[in-house]
């Protein structure tokens, strides 16, 4: 079996957007950065294709994760890279919305002048979000987080308006302190067990009372960047004043990555410290991030806003994770790790749905915005004409977010309900069902409105310096929105990714 | 009490300082400060960590080094967002 072909592949998937970044930076032509970005994301496809290939197939599904000790120094010196059934769902996520964001943006920034700065920040970012799904050193992760962190509050600054600058500051703010958290636990978990491996920690760690110091710290750290109810102030303004394709990376992927490493360390590595309660209180923040999201959204008066305050509803969605982990009396040990391994499947759906679904939305909120020069919803009356592709793919990916069948937000929506019944939380049901009207409620009154003709026939929907999109903008989106639904009916492709490696 | 948990324990003290500061300010270049103690909180942690063997640990070493370049980019780049958004501001009452 070609286990060393793989891990060997595993560095490519951190070095091809290095490169790109570089060579962004060197070839300053409009031409060549395009090239370099369509070629990294090419030969990222290639990669991640030959890995995915490369994994065993069903009957394997105990092997460990594969690793890669960079340099060839092990643990506990050296830094490793590992891939499992979740991280290599995330990687191959990753690249698939990184090369249709890739095309995406360049008809975005073929007009603009902050391509120049765009396109070595966009691969920068990718880097670091690559690196941080393959790390296996919780130092390492501090490092990615930073790259990530630093990339994405450079790109939120791109507008250059003071909006978004703002915005850009304060993501920064958050960031910095969320990772100085996650430091501060990274120091205590060296001083206790004297590794950074991610499988030499899981083995050694125990409960005590630093690891529940260092479990608190990571937690509060990484729920402030993943920003989740009510660490979650930063997000809307971020997220809602960036440009188009970045919105749609930070909201598909950057909180996304951050949600993986809180998965990581509550499930595996500091597992033995986790406490019911603690699965409880994550499972409230979430819920009340549903809700609270939801009715933001519905209020929001902008476009980007209001898509922006959704991600707020479904990160919520993704912390309902933690109360299905909760171990009840009498239930034995390979009961609960089939529970595990179901509640890792069902928000591992969610995340994919939620991040093809999310970036299709902000691609067509950003079709809009070229188009008219404002996202204000109260002025979108009989937009569908005009822009009949993008209001499609928003009213695609809008019913995949409320969990209409048969897209994959309804598949993800289906696989939680029945972990919640299994698991007897009858009142997550009540909060998931509740959150997909408010959803339903928030993107028909969007729709309702494009798809109606305005009132009086002198209304002026369309402004006289209306620009028409190139039809590959909107073409890109409707192929993410086209994604959800194409995973509504695949279902067992990303359970079986899952599986692989123990899943965890 | 040793010396390095001296250090360990007036880390934690910092740490919680710039926390503080963080949170209960409005300034933002007293917030960007803030940071800054919070980061230098967490290095005396891992310097504590370093010198608790009998010889000194040269990774927490290697992790404070790379914790400085970090802390010195994100306050280089905060800095530069303030200095723009003050800019921005002076041309609208300019104008």
């Amino acid at each position: 079996m070609p286990i060393s072909d793989v891990s060997s592949l595993l560095p490519l998937l951190v070095a091809i957007p290095l490169t790109g970044a570089i060579f962004s930076v060197l070839i300053n032509s409009k031409h060549g950065q395009v090239l370099t970005g369509l070629l990294a994301a090419l030969s990222l496809v290639l990669v991640i294709c030959a890995i995915l290939l490369g994994l065993p197939s069903e009957g394997l599904q105990s092997t460990a994760a594969f690793r890669y000790p960079l340099a060839g120094w092990q643990a506990p010196l050296g830094i490793a890279l590992s891939l499992d059934g979740f991280s290599a769902l995330l990687l191959t996520l990753t690249t698939f919305l990184v090369t249709v964001l890739t095309f995406y943006s360049a008809y975005y920034f073929s007009a603009s002048p902050a391509r120049v700065r765009f396109w070595p920040l966009w691969w920068l970012l990718v880097a670091g979000i690559n690196a941080l799904f393959l790390s296996a050193d919780i130092f390492n992760v501090y490092v990615t987080l930073e790259i990530i962190g630093l990339a994405a509050v450079a790109l939120v600054a791109l507008s250059g308006n003071k909006a978004g600058l703002t915005a850009a500051l304060r993501y920064l703010l958050v960031g910095l302190l969320g990772s100085l958290c996650y430091l501060m636990a990274v120091a205590l978990l060296y001083h206790l067990y004297g590794t950074l491996d991610f499988a030499q920690l899981a083995a050694k760690a125990d409960s005590n009372p630093l690891s529940w110091a260092a479990l608190a710290l990571i937690t509060v750290g990484l729920v402030l960047k993943t920003a989740l109810v009510p660490l979650h102030f930063w997000l809307p303004h971020a997220h809602g004043s960036a440009p188009a394709p970045v919105s749609a990376i930070l909201s598909a992927l950057v909180v996304k990555a951050s949600f993986y490493l809180l998965v990581r360390f509550w499930m595996e590595i500091l597992a033995p410290a986790v406490t019911n309660d603690a699965l409880m209180l994550l499972g409230i923040l979430g819920g009340l991030a549903i809700l609270w999201g939801c009715i933001q959204a519905l209020r929001a008066t902008r476009l980007k806003l209001m898509v922006a305050y959704s991600t707020v509803a479904q990160i919520g969605y993704l912390f309902l994770l933690f109360p299905l982990l909760m171990s009840a009396e009498g239930v034995s040990e390979s009961q609960l790790a089939a529970q595990h391994q179901s509640a890792l499947a069902a928000v591992s759906y969610f995340i994919v749905a939620h991040a093809c679904a999310k970036a299709a939305m902000f691609i067509a909120a950003g079709n809009i915005i070229h188009s008219l020069g404002h996202d204000d919803i109260a002025k979108l009356q009989g937009m569908a004409k005009y822009m009949p592709l993008s209001l499609f793919t928003f009213a695609i990916a809008g019913g995949s977010l409320i969990g209409l069948p048969p897209s994959a937000g309804f598949i993800a929506k289906w696989l939680m309900l029945n972990v919640a019944i299994d698991t007897h939380q009858w009142w997550w049901v009540v909060i998931i069902l509740t959150g997909g009207l408010l959803a339903a409620l928030a993107i028909f009154r969007v729709l309702d409105l494009a798809f109606i003709k305005p009132e009086h026939a002198s209304e002026q929907v369309v402004p006289d310096n209306w620009q028409k999109v190139p039809v590959a903008m909107p073409l890109s989106g409707l192929a993410l929105a086209l994604c959800t639904m194409a995973l509504g009916f695949n279902a067992d492709l990303i359970i079986d990714l899952i599986m692989i490696g123990g899943g965890e | 009490m040793t010396q390095a948990m001296l250090y360990a324990v007036f880390g934690i003290v910092l740490f919680g300082v710039g926390l503080f500061g963080v949170l209960a300010i409005a300034h933002v270049m007293k917030k960007i400060l803030a940071i800054n103690i919070c980061g230098v909180g967490v290095f005396m942690v891992f310097i504590a960590n370093a010198s608790s063997g009998v010889a000194a640990d040269f990774v927490p070493h290697a992790m404070v080094l790379t914790g400085i370049v970090v802390a010195v980019a994100g306050t280089a780049m905060a800095l530069s967002l303030v200095v723009r958004i003050n800019a921005l501001e002076q041309q609208e009452e300019d104008a």
